[in-house]
C-alpha cells in the first residue's frame, strides 16, 4: 500500500512539472535576486497562535478532538499528578519522546492551569519547514520552533521571553523521537532554560506510545500508554545546566522504572544508582531491539492448539 | 522547623467565640444526620459556641515533613541516622477512622509515608512492612488503603503482602510485651515489636489522638484494650480529650513505658489539620460560615439543599454525604520521641479548636452530623449516634463539662433503626439482645462483654470480613458512660422513637418540645449552650 507521503510527493512533482506561471519562475543567471529572510524554520513567528482567538480554537481542538482520539488510541493511565499539587506559576515539562502520539497525549494529560498556557518546543526543521505545517503546528499544539541543527540563541531567547510572560513549556530533551524504541541521551536545553528563567522542571515519563505511532509508521495502532509525572525539580545553587540535565534524565529513568516495576523498587534502585537505562545497552542494532522486547515484560498470548476438554 | 503557613490574600482566620443569643440572632444551623435543621434558640439565656475559622495550611507540606524528619523533637536522632541497611522497619498508620470526613487526596499519610520510604530507600533498607493500625476496628478495603497511602505505596507493597491491616486476633501475630505496675497486659503487634524501628504516622484530628495511645491502642487487641476501654477508666477520663485528666491516656502512657522498656524503638510522626472541613468554597462551604454572614447565594443554596435532601431517599443521601472529602490542610507536622512530639501536637490542635467558655450550662444542645469514626462508608446506627454525642461531642471539653452535673443534653439526629450488616454485625445483637435487658454500662460490662469479645463468629468476621470486633459496640457504650453518669436526662430530637427509647433516652419531635421536656429536670428558664460542631470546636470551660 502506498503511503500518504508518497502520494503527496507524486502530486507535488506533477504540479511542479506544470512550470511557470503555475509555479514561480527562477531568477535568470546574472541577476541579483532579492534575498528574503526566511519566515520558516526557526524564524517562523508563532505570536499569532497565542492570541485569544487562536487559543480558543486550540482549546476546542484539544478538548473535542484530541482528547477523545487519545483516549481511544492511547487508553492512557496518568500517574503522579498529585506531585504537582504545590506547583505554581510557569514550569518546564520535560519528557522522553517515542512517537508523534506523545504530544497530544501530554497536552491532554498536563493538568490545568498549565494545559492551556503551554507552548511546545518542536523541531524547526521538521514542523516548521512549510507554511502549512508551521501554521497547523502552531495552532493545534501551540508549537514554537526550536533549532536543533545548529547552536543558536534565537530559540532560547524566544522561549525565555514566553516563560517570563507566564507560558509553560513542554520539551523533549532527547531532541527527537526514538529511532529504535530506546531513549536517547538528554540534551541540556530544558535544564538551561530552567536555570535561565528560574522555573521548575517537571520530569515526565511516557511509555507505550512507541507502539501507537513509532518513528517510520504513518498509521496509528491502538495501545495502552502510561504517563508518569515526577516531583518538580529546581536547579541547585550554582548548578550547571549539564549537571541539572543529568539529574532530570536520572529522574525520568527512575519514573520509567516506577512504571515498569513499583515506586518503592524504583526508589531503591534510584538511590543505588542502578535504575535501568533509558538508552539501552551499547550493542548491535538487532540485539538492542531484542533487549527492548525483553524490557516490555509481556509475552504474546499463545494460541491454544487443542480444545480444553 | 519549616512550619511557615501559606501566604494568601484571605483575611486572617478569626478565632472561635461564644455568641449570646439576642433578638437579632438568626436561627442556628444544627447538623441532623444527612440533613440540617434551623433552630431558634431562646433569647437572653442561650449562647452558641462557634468554632474558629480554618487556620492557614503549611505552604510547603513536603518541605515541612522533610524538615520534621531531619530535625526531630525530644531525644530522637534524625530519621536518616536511624535507618540502616539490613534493618527491620515497620511503618504503622492511622486507619479509616481518621480524619473525618476522609480528606481529599493526597492524604497526609501518603505524603509522610512516601517521605519516610524515600529516606529508607536511600539508606538501603529492604525489609519494610506497612500496617494499618486498626486495633479492633474493621479492616480497610483496598480502595480505602489506596486512598490513605496512595497508589504508589500500595502498588509497591500490597501485592507482596507487605502492606496489610492489623489482625489483633492472630495468635501468631500478637504478643504480650509485659505488664504495667497496675497489672495491665501490654498486648502488641509482633512484627512491630520485633522491628528495629517502628514509625507511627498519625493524623491528630482531635486532642484525644496520638501520643502513646497510637501504638498502645492502635497495635493492640482485646487482651490489652480491655484494661483501658472499660467503664471505670472512661468514667474517670474527664475528659478523654484532655490528656492530663484522662485515665484512658494515663493507662496508655503506662503501656507506652512498658513498650519502651521492652526495647521497641518508636519514631512518632504526628500531624494536625485545620478546620477546613467543608471547604472555603463549594456546596458545603456555608456550613463553616456564621449564619448572619451568609450571602443571598448561601441562603438560596441552603434552602435548595435542605428541600432537596428532604426529597431524596436515605440511601442516596448517604451516598452523597459519604462521597464528601474534606479539603483539610496540614497545619503542623512534628516527629521524633513520642511525648515531646505529642506535647507540640496538642498545642497545635488546641490552637485551632479550643474556645474559652465561661461557666457551665443547664442544657447543652448539639446537632450530630452524618459521620463518626466508625461509620465511614457505612451506616450511622443508633449505638454510634449515642457514641458520637455522648462519647465524642460531650467530651470536647477541658476543665469541666459544658453542661452542669444533672443537666440535660439535647442531640439532634434521625437515629435510624438501621445497621450495616457487614460492618456492624455484633452491634445488631448488642442492640437487640443487650440493650433490651439493660442500658447500665456496668451491668453490660459485667454480664455480656466477655461473651461478645470471645465469640468465634464475630472473631471470624473481624479477621476475614470487614466487621468491627464483637466487643466494639461495648466500647461505644462505655465511651458514653461518663456523660450518662453526669447528665440528668438525654433527649434526641427528630430520632426514630423506638430506637431512641431502646438507647434509654427520651425522644422529642422538635427542639422546642425537647426544651420543654428538659424543664422537668433543670427547672424553668434554664440556660442553654449550643456546641456548633463540626467544624470541630473544643470548649475550655473556666
Amino acid at each position: 500500500m502506498r503511503s500518504i507521503y508518497s502520494i503527496l510527493n507524486d502530486f507535488k512533482y506533477k504540479f511542479l512539472k506544470l512550470g511557470f506561471p503555475w509555479v514561480s519562475a527562477s531568477a535568470p543567471a546574472g541577476v541579483d535576486s532579492i534575498i528574503k529572510e526566511s519566515s520558516l524554520g526557526a524564524g517562523y513567528d508563532t505570536e499569532w497562535a497565542r492570541r485569544p482567538a487562536a487559543r480558543l480554537a486550540r482549546a476546542v481542538i484539544v478538548e473535542t478532538l484530541m482528547r477523545p482520539v487519545m483516549s481511544f488510541l492511547a487508553m492512557p493511565t496518568r500517574k503522579g499528578l498529585d506531585r504537582l499539587i504545590n506547583l505554581e506559576g510557569p514550569a518546564i515539562f520535560a519528557a522522553n519522546h517515542q512517537s508523534h502520539a506523545d504530544t497530544p497525549l501530554l497536552i491532554t494529560s498536563i493538568p490545568e492551569p498549565w494545559r492551556h498556557e503551554l507552548v511546545i518546543g518542536a523541531a524547526a526543521d521538521y514542523f516548521f519547514n512549510t507554511k502549512a505545517t508551521s501554521a497547523i503546528s502552531a495552532l493545534a499544539i501551540g508549537a514554537v520552533p526550536i533549532d536543533r541543527t545548529k547552536v543558536s540563541r534565537q530559540s532560547g531567547d524566544m522561549i525565555s521571553e514566553l516563560i517570563e510572560d507566564g507560558w509553560s513549556l513542554l520539551i523533549y530533551p532527547e531532541g527527537g523521537r526514538s529511532p529504535d524504541g530506546w531513549g536517547q541521551p538528554f540534551r541540556g536545553g530544558a535544564a538551561y532554560l530552567a536555570i535561565r528563567c528560574d522555573v521548575p522542571v517537571i520530569p515526565i515519563h511516557i511509555s507505550g506510545t512507541g507502539k501507537i505511532l513509532r518513528k517510520g509508521r504513518n498509521l496509528p495502532r491502538r495501545s495502552k500508554s502510561t504517563v508518569t509525572f515526577g516531583y518538580p525539580m529546581k536547579p541547585e545553587t550554582d548548578e550547571s545546566a549539564r549537571s541539572f540535565s543529568t539529574r532530570i534524565e536520572n529522574e525520568v529513568r527512575s519514573l520509567a522504572d516506577e512504571t515498569a516495576s513499583s515506586w518503592w523498587d524504583a526508589r531503591q534502585r534510584s538511590y543505588r544508582n542502578s535504575s535501568p537505562s533509558l538508552t539501552g545497552p551499547e550493542i548491535g542494532a538487532w540485539r538492542r531491539s531484542w533487549s527492548l522486547s525483553d524490557n516490555d515484560g509481556k509475552t504474546r498470548k499463545r494460541r491454544r492448539r487443542w480444545p480444553v476438554l | 522547623m519549616n512550619n511557615e503557613n501559606k501566604e494568601t490574600s484571605r483575611p486572617s482566620p478569626r478565632p472561635g467565640f461564644v455568641l449570646d443569643v439576642d433578638r437579632n440572632t438568626p436561627p442556628i444551623v444544627f447538623h441532623h444526620g444527612e440533613n440540617f435543621r434551623l433552630e431558634k434558640l431562646p433569647v437572653g439565656r442561650s449562647r452558641v459556641v462557634y468554632p474558629s475559622e480554618p487556620l492557614e495550611g503549611l505552604s510547603d507540606p513536603e518541605g515541612a515533613i522533610k524538615d520534621a524528619l531531619l530535625n526531630p523533637l525530644g531525644d530522637s536522632e534524625p530519621l536518616p541516622s536511624l535507618l540502616k541497611p539490613g534493618m527491620k522497619l515497620t511503618i504503622a498508620f492511622d486507619d479509616i477512622s481518621l480524619p473525618l470526613p476522609p480528606m481529599r487526596k493526597p492524604d497526609i499519610r501518603q505524603r509522610i509515608i512516601e517521605a519516610v520510604l524515600d529516606m529508607a530507600a536511600e539508606a538501603g533498607v529492604d525489609d519494610v512492612h506497612l500496617i494499618a493500625a486498626l486495633a479492633l476496628h474493621r479492616r480497610m478495603t483496598e480502595d480505602e488503603l489506596r486512598h490513605a497511602v496512595g497508589d504508589r505505596v500500595y502498588d509497591s507493597f500490597a501485592p507482596k503482602g507487605l502492606l496489610y491491616n492489623l489482625d489483633a486476633e492472630d495468635p501468631e501475630g500478637m504478643i504480650v510485651l509485659g505488664e504495667t505496675p497496675h497489672g495491665e497486659d501490654v498486648h502488641f503487634c509482633r512484627r512491630a515489636a520485633e522491628s528495629d524501628l517502628l514509625i507511627y504516622v498519625n493524623i491528630n484530628l482531635v486532642s484525644m489522638d496520638g501520643g502513646h495511645k497510637s501504638t498502645a491502642t492502635g497495635l493492640a487487641g482485646y487482651t490489652g484494650l480491655r484494661h483501658h476501654h472499660n467503664v471505670h477508666t472512661l468514667r474517670n477520663s474527664k475528659s478523654i480529650m484532655d490528656k492530663d485528666n484522662s485515665a484512658l491516656h494515663a493507662s496508655n502512657w503506662r503501656m507506652g513505658d512498658v513498650i519502651k522498656d521492652a526495647g521497641v524503638k518508636i519514631f512518632q510522626i504526628e500531624t494536625t489539620v485545620n478546620n477546613n472541613t467543608f471547604g472555603r468554597e463549594g456546596p458545603l462551604a456555608l456550613l463553616q460560615k456564621r449564619e448572619w454572614e451568609w450571602t443571598a447565594r448561601d441562603r438560596g443554596q441552603f434552602i435548595a439543599m435542605q428541600r432537596g435532601l428532604d426529597l431524596l431517599p436515605v440511601k442516596t443521601k448517604r451516598r452523597i454525604f459519604g462521597g464528601w472529602q474534606s479539603p483539610y490542610e496540614m497545619t503542623s507536622v512534628q516527629a521524633g520521641e513520642v511525648e515531646a512530639v505529642h506535647k507540640r501536637t496538642i498545642e497545635n490542635v488546641y490552637a485551632q479548636q479550643l474556645v474559652t467558655v465561661e461557666g457551665q450550662t443547664d442544657i447543652l444542645t448539639m446537632g450530630l452530623p452524618y459521620i463518626c469514626p466508625y461509620n465511614v462508608n457505612s451506616i450511622m446506627n443508633p449505638i454510634l449516634v449515642m457514641c458520637l454525642g455522648l462519647g465524642y461531642f460531650f467530651n470536647l471539653y477541658k476543665g469541666k463539662p459544658l453542661v452542669r452535673e444533672g443537666g440535660v443534653l439535647i442531640m439532634s439526629h434521625p437515629t435510624p433503626w438501621e445497621f450495616h450488616p457487614v460492618h456492624h454485625p455484633s452491634y445488631i445483637d448488642f442492640f437487640e439482645q443487650v440493650l433490651i435487658e439493660t442500658t447500665d454500662p456496668i451491668e453490660i460490662e459485667k454480664k455480656y462483654e466477655k461473651q461478645f469479645a470471645e465469640d468465634e463468629w464475630y472473631i471470624h468476621l473481624y479477621r476475614n470480613s470487614y466487621a468491627y470486633h464483637g466487643v466494639h459496640p461495648f466500647y461505644m457504650w462505655y465511651w458514653g458512660s461518663h456523660a450518662m453518669q453526669h447528665l440528668g436526662r438525654i433527649i434526641i430530637v427528630g430520632g426514630d422513637q423506638k430506637a431512641v427509647r431502646r438507647l434509654g433516652f427520651q425522644s422529642a419531635s422538635t427542639l422546642q418540645d425537647a426544651l420543654e421536656i428538659a424543664t422537668d429536670v433543670v427547672g424553668p428558664q434554664p440556660t442553654i449552650t449550643h456546641l456548633k460542631n463540626p467544624p470541630i470546636v473544643m470548649a475550655d470551660v473556666i
